[in-house]
């Protein structure tokens, strides 16, 4: 397990390297940059301006900066778009309410849709299995940009409009993470993940109870409860577990639409914006932060996998 | 816990809240109206987007002037008419021909920390502002403030101690002039030109503009600041007319999505809103207390490119015309935007200071004869069906600018048969393509920077910045250059306007209105003023 | 629609060929199988219509779908609504532009776009994964690490920047979606190809002296074909809806084209507004589009998985 774990992060580092220059090479190719303004600005001000970012260094030089930075100083350098953050700072304020928004759609996602996709999978073929289908294939089509307007007009403009102001649920924001302004993001980023785990869930159940064992087992005589809880479910979640580490990279990372909907101050409003904006260095920091969330969540899942099936090393 | 009793929670926690507050502002009226005030005067609106900056040095953002005006306080103010008023200066005063300023400041300014404001702040923050180690995007403001060696400073050539402010005495601001700026006082309402507390920013470098670290001096201190999310100031008991400040407290909650915003503002989240285009007229039906519409200081227009780089149709003075004159304005106005905009036929909005409409040929006509004139100029220019008159037509993405462009090209497409293909980017492509004259036929739009009509008709100037039509007219130049000093402009401009209407190198297309949702409890909005420099001091809330 | 096309040629094709090589009817089973699942036949008629629409429907339309009814132009909410009688079948949106022809135009781009960018992910996936599990030893080593790498990008993130350098095309999003789907096709294929590539059917090809690559396109790549075939059927529909993430950003089809997405998302900013068909026909063409795909990739994998067998 340890030498595994020492592997994987070895390959880790290459990975981030390659990523960061990738980047790095494709950001510059965009036309425009983060001093690009509606009235060009007068040259020496651009100058000035360069030269306090350091953008007049050669780019190999900048890169080489960049990265040293951050290895020694754990510093991802000044945001160019707001003066007075770096990106530590936008990170470390719009990643928190980020993840809080993840661990509660992660949760909601996984209860909700393992529920559905097992008591689908036992039903098979009967109006709960029909329901329970049409109720994920319905989550999974309906984009989350219509999804969201259709909550906020009946979570909180009709709710208010019912309840002459008394109650409703306030229609975006953060507001320090009052439980009132989560419910609706939460309800909009979690049900595509959960129609996809419910999908998994039904289909490799569905499997499971096929298989020879489980009719053995049942064979034996032991009652369905038992033949699911001991025999069937173990194996039958295999392939949702594969699919939990991508989906909470997902989910923790923030959907743009949620973020940006709702304008909670989320990582997904900057995901978008800064390469809008083009500020290089939030652009970078935000990369650099999912491609690490993405290759730990991979090699938890990973780990988790080979604990759950005995027949898997981790080689 | 229970999906009712989370939200009772919540609402209880306010109703104590505003009951707290109320016990101090119940009694009180409004000294001058004597209307009962209302007991929360929290005041709530609308962002586009997260500010960038609270710095006034380096904010070069509407959004962000509109907080920094509260925050801090300059020489002069704005009423609500857009009048200059006594600021941190209580009275100036012009010499040797308008080229040196002198400023009396007032006794009693102070910061919030309780120093002083001094005329040592003024002289620290415009040098901070033209300094080369500042890096401002908008050191350029200084240069336009025509200061005495204010270019120099910028481009590194001279200490930004030879920039030609001094501080006389505490109290005295003498400013140095290049040249006679008959409205240079009214330059020193913007928000470059702010004080700033040279110990709080030698102390905290960038992260002074911080709720925990900021000094301001304006009637309201910032108490937070949640990036992209949220803004919060409040009552700054420093201020010297904290008594005559009413609102307690100002709220920006970012909403990037109008109608998301229009949305909350119908639930009670926000006091004011944009409305969303084409909305207006069914909102002010629906709610006439509420929607207003009022003239703006912008423009819309559509520019050719008139450079080498541009096609060889638009050389022909014949073929810009021919589309000036087809685009029914009308249109545009009453069923694309339908918020009160005007028609443009002039490159300067009418609501422009001091500035008169003059007679352009194309705007009396009716627009059967400017359709007709239209075919007429094309098939003269030798396009038709034939020979199809073909472009791209360059705008940034966005919702409104897309349905202008869209109608705008199906006006041509049915009367002069010209197939105009629609191309949008995003901001910042947008606006390389176009400076790079890599365009045919682009979107354009100016807010005046101050209340004068130089402030749009050097755009069509040859050295201007924002020229990126490249049109270049030697008499144009000309006028404009002697507009700066003469005591009556108003010819030169007249001038301009109708070289612009001969020769066509935009196609104006509307003046703003500015359209708003403004909850009729809240008092005070300085509809009349143009540039929309408001104060929050100024506003107060009424009981129900 | 022409990748629908060539996949049932393909398939037709090898029905012949498996035959020849395993000398039993799979294909045929298979198709017996799909064809008894009813909602995935019901969803193939049903698409198909859909597409023939899409195609044929314009020719009746009295409005093309760029041309503004300058009478309807900014009254949509009291006279955009749908009716026979003006010729707005669907209403009209904020422009009076009708949306019958708008919405079916946008059936044909969110198509083309789902079925190319499937292509694109297909061909670059089933070749790439062939190959690796095919050569293996330091090659696989290599080629499956570039995988993992390029899985750890947030691809939405590239997707944007790409569309932002490289300027917005059609072309572009077909590529652009497809490239980054294709990593996990390649994954799958080479699985399948590592256990294929010990069957007695592929030794004998090695021993009559056929070169790899032949191997690989005559021998491997037909015995992947189910496995691709279902993948493709599910990356359908997750690319129409990548499609339409990217217009609610702003960054998909130039006006005046359109397409489902963003008409969905033109339609959600409105629904408010008492203008409820500008959101409601393109999103019911979405919808059910979409179902019929996870319809047709259900039954596909129902009939083609072995395990089932």
């Amino acid at each position: 397990m340890f030498s595994f774990i020492v592997r994987r992060v070895g390959y880790a580092i290459p990975t981030l390297l390659i990523l960061i220059i990738a980047s790095f090479l494709l950001m510059y190719a965009a036309p425009g940059g983060p001093f690009t303004t509606e009235r060009a600005l007068p040259p020496e001000v651009l100058k000035n301006i360069e030269a306090r970012y350091g953008l007049n260094d050669p780019l190999p030089v900048q890169i080489w900066n960049y990265i040293w930075n951050i290895v020694t100083n754990f510093d991802f350098g000044p945001s160019f778009k707001y003066r007075d953050r770096s990106v530590n700072d936008i990170i470390s304020q719009g990643f928190p309410v980020t993840l809080t928004y993840g661990i509660w759609s992660f949760i909601f996602a996984v209860v909700v849709g393992l529920t559905l996709g097992i008591v689908a999978a036992i039903r098979h073929n009967t109006a709960m299995d029909y329901t329970a289908v049409g109720i994920s294939i319905s989550a999974q089509v309906l984009p989350n940009f219509v999804m969201a307007p259709i909550l906020v007009l009946i979570f909180t403009l009709g709710l208010f409009r019912l309840t002459d102001g008394q109650y409703y649920l306030p229609g975006g924001g953060w507001n320090g993470g009052q439980i009132e302004y989560v419910i609706m993001p939460v309800i909009a980023l979690s049900t595509s993940y959960m129609a996809n785990i419910a999908r998994l869930a039904r289909s490799s159940m569905l499997e499971v109870l096929n298989s020879n064992f489980i009719r053995t087992a049942k064979a034996k005589g032991l009652s369905e409860r038992k033949v699911i809880l001991k025999h069937a479910l173990k194996p039958a979640l295999m392939p949702v577990i594969s699919y939990l580490g991508p989906a909470f990279v997902g989910m923790a990372t923030g959907s743009v639409v949620v973020d940006m909907y709702f304008s909670t101050g989320g990582m997904g409003q900057y995901f978008v914006n800064s390469a809008f904006n083009r500020d290089y260095s939030v652009m970078m920091g935000i990369t650099i932060l999912i491609g690490v969330l993405t290759i730990t969540f991979n090699m938890i899942v990973d780990i988790v996998y080979a604990w759950l099936d005995p027949r898997i090393r981790l080689s | 816990m229970k999906f009712t009793t989370m939200l009772k929670m919540a609402s209880a926690t306010a109703v104590v809240a505003a009951m707290t507050s109320g016990a101090y502002a119940d009694s009180h009226v409004h000294p001058e109206t004597g209307e009962k005030l209302a007991a929360d005067q929290t005041f709530t609106y609308r962002l586009l987007d997260g500010i960038p900056t609270l710095d006034p040095q380096l904010n070069e953002d509407v959004s962000g002037s509109d907080i920094i005006r509260d925050l801090f306080e300059g020489l002069l103010n704005q009423d609500a008419e857009g009048n200059l008023i006594p600021g941190v200066a209580e009275s100036w005063e012009a010499s040797e021909g308008n080229t040196v300023y002198t400023f009396n400041l007032r006794d009693d300014a102070k910061w919030s920390n309780g120093d002083p404001v001094t005329a040592g702040d003024f002289v620290y923050a415009w040098r901070r502002a033209a300094d080369p180690a500042t890096a401002s995007p908008y050191a350029w403001y200084m240069d336009l403030m025509s200061i005495e060696n204010g270019s120099e400073v910028v481009a590194g050539e001279k200490d930004p101690s030879e920039l030609g402010v001094e501080a006389v005495d505490d109290k005295t601001l003498r400013v140095k002039l290049t040249s006679a700026l008959p409205y240079f006082a009214s330059m020193v309402t913007h928000a470059t030109t702010f004080p700033t507390h040279q110990a709080t920013i030698e102390e905290h470098g960038d992260s002074w503009t911080r709720p925990e670290n900021m000094v301001s001096n304006g009637a309201y201190k910032l108490t937070e600041w949640v990036l992209n999310e949220r803004t919060v100031r409040e009552r700054n008991e420093m201020y010297w007319n904290n008594e005559d400040t009413i609102l307690d407290k100002v709220v920006t909650l970012v909403i990037n999505d109008e109608n998301v915003a229009l949305t909350r503002y119908r639930a009670g989240e926000l006091d004011k809103t944009e409305v969303p285009a084409g909305q207006y007229p069914a909102l002010e039906e629906e709610m006439p207390d509420e929607a207003h519409s009022f003239p703006r200081l912008c423009n819309y227009y559509y520019t050719f490119n008139l450079s080498d780089k541009g096609p060889e149709a638009f050389k022909d003075v014949r073929v810009r015309k021919a589309l000036a004159y087809a685009v029914d304005r009308k249109v545009i106005t009453d069923q694309v935007l339908q918020g009160g905009q005007f028609e443009a036929y002039t490159f300067t909005p009418a609501a422009t200071a001091g500035f008169e409409v003059p007679d352009v040929d194309f705007a009396g006509m009716t627009q059967a004869e400017r359709d007709a004139k239209a075919k007429e100029l094309l098939a003269e220019a030798g396009y038709g069906s034939d020979n199809p008159l073909q472009f791209d037509m360059l705008y940034n993405t966005s919702e409104g600018h897309k349905k202008i462009a869209v109608a705008m090209s199906q006006m041509w497409k049915q009367k002069l048969g010209v197939e105009a293909t629609l191309a949008n980017m995003e901001w910042k492509t947008f606006l390389e393509t176009r400076g790079n004259q890599d365009f045919e036929l682009a979107r354009g739009a100016w807010c005046g920077d101050y209340n004068e009509a130089s402030t749009f008709l050097d755009l069509v100037t040859t050295p201007s910045g924002y020229n990126d039509g490249k049109y270049s007219n030697a008499e144009v130049d000309e006028l404009m250059v002697a507009a700066k000093t003469s005591d009556n402009p108003q010819d030169n401009y007249t001038r301009v306007e109708q070289i612009l209407a001969e020769e066509m190198p935009v196609i104006p297309v509307y003046h703003y209105a500015g359209v708003i949702m403004l909850k009729d409890n809240l008092k005070g909005w300085p509809f009349e003023n143009v540039e929309q420099n408001w104060y929050s001091r100024d506003l107060y809330k009424v009981a129900e | 629609m022409i990748a629908k096309s060539e996949k049932m040629d393909a398939l037709a094709e090898n029905i012949v060929e498996q035959h020849a090589i395993k000398g039993r009817s799979l294909w045929q089973d298979a198709m017996a199988r799909f064809v008894r699942n009813k909602a995935a036949v019901v969803s193939v008629v049903v698409l198909a219509l859909i597409t023939i629409l899409s195609f044929v429907g314009p020719l009746f339309a009295p409005w093309d779908y760029e041309t503004i009814d300058w009478g309807t132009m900014g009254n949509a909410a009291t006279l955009g609504y749908p009716s026979i009688a003006t010729g707005h079948y669907f209403g009209t949106d904020d422009l009076g532009r009708d949306i019958f022809a708008r919405t079916l135009q946008g059936t044909q781009i969110s198509l083309t776009v789902g079925f190319l960018g499937a292509a694109v992910a297909v061909v670059v996936g089933t070749l790439y994964g062939a190959i690796s599990g095919y050569v293996g030893g330091t090659t696989d080593n290599i080629m499956m690490r570039i995988v993992d790498l390029l899985l750890s990008v947030p691809y939405m993130f590239v997707l944007i920047l790409l569309l932002v350098v490289f300027g917005r095309s059609l072309q572009m999003l077909f590529v652009g979606i497809g490239l980054f789907a294709w990593m996990d096709m390649a994954r799958i294929v080479r699985g399948q190809t590592l256990s294929i590539k010990n069957k007695e059917f592929i030794e004998a090809a090695i021993a009559s002296g056929v070169g790899s690559f032949t191997i690989i396109m005559r021998h491997v790549v037909p015995n992947l074909l189910g496995v691709v075939i279902v993948y493709a059927s599910l990356l359908v529909p997750s690319l129409i809806l990548t499609e339409s993430f990217i217009s609610f950003l702003g960054l998909g089809v130039q006006e005046p084209l359109t397409s489902w997405g963003a008409l969905i998302n033109e339609g959600a900013k409105t629904m408010q507004y008492g203008v409820i068909w500008q959101l409601g026909f393109p999103l019911a063409f979405f919808i059910v589009g979409l179902f019929c795909f996870f319809f047709i990739g259900d039954g596909l994998r129902d009939a083609l998985d072995p395990k089932d067998r």
